[in-house]
């Protein structure tokens, strides 16, 4: 009836999706944060030793008989050890002269730096000091510097935990991301249910608790629904309103046009009126047809199915019938041979099998039988209405189906050409089936109407 | 392996090479020769033959150089000749750490070295493979009648007390020549002051200087000299013929322990099979402390359960006293004390 509308992306996608993306992007940045500063402690820790060893070294330097000597403590570099056994190098200076140590260790200037030195990158400290040696300054330079390989493992094996760190922060979220999703698409999904779920004539207002987020959607659809309400009454309205209107002054009309068709007596003016009176006859008939079909196409959108006796249903009909059939001295055999009750709507029903009765009755000639017959086989409820009338010209009786099609032997007869469309659709609506097919044998049509038992 | 035995050619080259001295030289051919491994060693032929030829065992076609030269001629070789050698094994720990800590050594890593305690290992290049201690070798005929010393301040008791019989009868490295002896008596003259004292009572007595264990623990044995200062107790050990004649005795007040170390220099041209020896040594040492070799192998054992053993920890703190200025203080003190009577 409606199309699919088109979807364009899925709110759960995108929110996890998002949620993912900040996640990642914090995760990282988690990782750079304690990747930094570990390298940051590290690296102090290294200086701190190193600027220790520098100082217990600066420490034993001393003045004897005129001349810099240097003690250095055994202390100065056994606190350099440490379990990746990172090399050392030093080196002492007398007024830039080297006295003692690595004579090609770069040059330096106090504190800290990061050189590189023999296919290594070196941690430096170097610190002065100044003597008086006979009372001429001094100025003393002690550099030491260590590899950087045990600085290195700790930063892998911090680095190692903070990726650790940051894929389980992300895992966490990931997690939480996709429930986030997943309840925010479950309020939409429990809505689209609970309306979805309703009954063709409820069309109450939605009033489930949801999301604040989602109460303007449902303000609209409730808003929308009784717009719609409003205009399926209006509709109905509207069909009972125009088949009174149109019924009512087309009788009053074929009156007024029978009673003058008894006062003219010239033949040429009888008969344009008579030629009239058919005219009436046939819009009446047409009107009220569309109305029926309109009617039909309307309920059958929204069925209202409760169980119903079809054998009930077709006496009534018959017995209503039957004036107008002896009218034209028929005689209509009823036989009710079904059992249990179908789910229908009886409006339409009664609608389709009238309509099917009708055809019965006007397309058959005078002094001639209907037999209207029900059974039932278990899982389907039948009605079979068999005529002795003109049948169906062609084998294939599916275009008269369609609207406003009928039959090429059907001119004479007054029609629309809606009759077995009405009855066609009600089958259709209930899950039924409509077959038609010529007596074998013998002159009429066999029509029948079938519906599922409950 | 009595055929490998024999096959040995024993060859003795005096100052063969430029530049650094080589006391010995000795082949240990291998048939179907593939390779040839040039080994440096300060350790005497004949205890580490052993290792040698089991190696050679299970690894044939490698033939052995195996050259023999003092711990400072290996420091000369390696860092100032650059020479070209594809293990350097010497027991002097501190040079050993430097050439590591210059650049002037391989990493080398395998299963066995892995396996190995952090202290007996050092920057991926230095790896021990015995402990050795530092012992007084005393002649049982000069001791006659005296109460034997198991420390030190015994030592420089008895000493003091016969000057007459110990007066240039006691022998010491000479620390000046002696890698070896340097590590030795600087590690003393850090732990205790009484080396000092011992120092003064041993110059004052005219003390004799050697170049190596060897030589010191034969004159001991020969009655050459008395009182033999700072031997290794693994030469002695190995010296079962000399048993009768000295007294072994590891100070009980503390006895440095030295571990023997070997590396993989910078110049070698055969570091997988250099690797393999090490890994041999590890596995002799560490697997079969009890290997029947002279040199003992390693148990944490030995080391925990006697106080009185120091191990020398093999580290940056060994840089200290190989510093210039350093070791002419040292050896200033060293000679004021030992060389007094000069």
């Amino acid at each position: 009836m409606t199309g699919w509308p088109r979807a364009r992306g899925s709110i759960r996608r995108r929110l996890t999706l998002q949620l993912l993306t900040s996640a990642a992007i914090l995760a990282v940045i988690l990782f750079l944060i304690v990747s930094s500063f570990a390298r940051q402690i590290s690296a102090e820790s290294q200086d701190r030793i190193l600027s220790a060893s520098v100082a217990s070294i600066l420490d034993a330097v001393s003045v004897a008989s005129g001349e810099v000597s240097v003690d250095i403590p055994y202390s100065a570099f056994t606190m350099l050890d440490n379990p990746s056994d990172d090399r050392v190098f030093y080196r002492i200076m007398q007024d830039g002269e080297v006295i003692t140590g690595y004579d090609d260790l770069p040059a330096t200037t106090p504190g800290t730096a990061t050189l590189p030195y023999r296919d290594e990158t070196l941690r430096t400290v170097t610190a002065t000091r100044r003597l008086s040696v006979n009372g001429a300054p001094v100025q003393i330079a002690v550099t030491v510097g260590q590899t950087r390989d045990a600085q290195a493992q700790t930063l892998q094996r911090i680095s190692r935990i903070s990726v650790y760190l940051g894929l389980g922060f992300f895992a966490v979220s990931a997690v939480l991301a996709v429930l986030a999703g997943q309840v925010t698409a479950g309020s939409l999904r429990r809505l689209a249910g609970s309306v979805s779920r309703r009954g063709p004539q409820d069309l109450r207002p939605v009033e489930a608790e949801v999301p604040s987020e989602m109460v303007p959607l449902v303000q609209s659809l409730n808003r929308l629904i009784a717009r719609l309400s409003t205009a399926l009454n209006r509709t109905e309205d509207f069909i009972a309103e125009a088949a009174h209107r149109v019924r009512t002054p087309l009788a009053t009309v074929r009156a007024h046009a029978e009673n003058t068709l008894r006062r003219v007596d010239r033949e040429e003016n009888r008969a344009s009126l008579r030629e009239m009176i058919r005219a009436i006859d046939e819009s009446s008939r047409a009107a009220g047809q569309l109305l029926d079909h309109a009617m039909v196409s309307l309920r059958a959108d929204q069925l209202e199915l409760e169980p119903l006796d079809l054998n009930a249903l077709v006496v009534e009909l018959v017995d209503r019938l039957r004036p107008v059939a002896e009218l034209k001295d028929m005689e209509i055999r009823l036989e009710t041979g079904a059992r249990g009750a179908i789910m229908g709507d009886a409006i339409l029903i009664q609608n389709a099998v009238r309509n099917l009765l009708d055809n019965a009755i006007k397309y058959a000639p005078s002094e001639t039988r209907i037999a209207v017959t029900t059974t039932s086989d278990g899982t389907t409820a039948t009605l079979i209405i068999h005529d002795e009338g003109i049948g169906f010209p062609e084998a294939d009786t599916t275009p008269l189906r369609g609207r406003f099609t009928r039959g090429r032997n059907a001119t004479g007869v007054v029609g629309s050409g809606l009759g077995l469309t009405i009855a066609d659709e009600v089958a259709r609506a209930h899950g039924g089936h409509l077959a038609m097919s010529n007596n074998e044998g013998g002159p009429g049509a066999c029509v029948s109407l079938s519906f599922p038992l409950r | 392996m009595r055929q490998l035995v024999l096959s040995l050619a024993l060859s003795l080259v005096a100052s063969a090479a430029p530049g650094f001295e080589i006391e010995e030289l000795v082949q240990f051919p291998a048939e179907n020769e593939t390779a040839e491994l040039r080994v440096i060693s300060t350790a005497d032929t004949e205890l580490f033959a052993p290792f040698i030829l089991e190696f050679q065992q299970a690894n044939p076609g490698i033939s052995v150089a195996y050259h023999v030269v003092s711990t400072t001629e290996l420091m000369i070789a390696l860092a100032e000749e650059g020479e070209s050698f594809d293990l350097a094994i010497s027991s002097a720990m501190d040079l050993q750490v430097k050439l590591a800590n210059d650049g002037l050594a391989r990493p080398y890593q395998s299963v066995r070295t892995a396996a190995l305690p952090p202290w007996a290992r050092w920057h991926g290049q230095v790896f021990a493979f015995t402990q050795e201690p530092a012992t007084m070798v005393l002649s049982r005929a000069a001791f006659e009648g005296l109460p034997l010393p198991r420390t030190r301040q015994e030592l420089i008791t008895v000493l003091r007390d016969n000057p007459d019989r110990f007066a240039g009868r006691i022998g010491t490295y000479d620390v000046r020549v002696s890698g070896l002896g340097y590590l030795f008596a600087t590690q003393d003259g850090r732990t205790s002051e009484t080396f000092w004292r011992l120092a003064e009572v041993m110059g004052s007595l005219q003390t004799r200087l050697y170049c190596c264990s060897g030589a010191m623990i034969e004159d001991v044995a020969s009655g050459e000299i008395a009182v033999a200062y700072n031997v290794l107790g693994s030469y002695a050990q190995a010296r079962a013929d000399l048993h009768d004649a000295i007294h072994i005795i590891a100070p009980q007040d503390f006895t440095t322990v030295m571990l023997r170390t070997v590396l993989i220099p910078e110049t070698a041209t055969l570091p997988d099979q250099a690797g393999a020896f090490i890994d041999h040594l590890i596995q002799t040492s560490w697997l079969r402390p009890d290997n029947g070799f002279a040199f003992p192998g390693i148990t944490g054992e030995g080391l925990s359960g006697n106080a009185g053993l120091r191990p020398i920890a093999l580290g940056p703190g060994l840089l200290v006293y190989l510093d210039r200025l350093k070791r002419q203080q040292f050896l200033r003190e060293w000679e004021a004390a030992m060389v007094q009577a000069e």
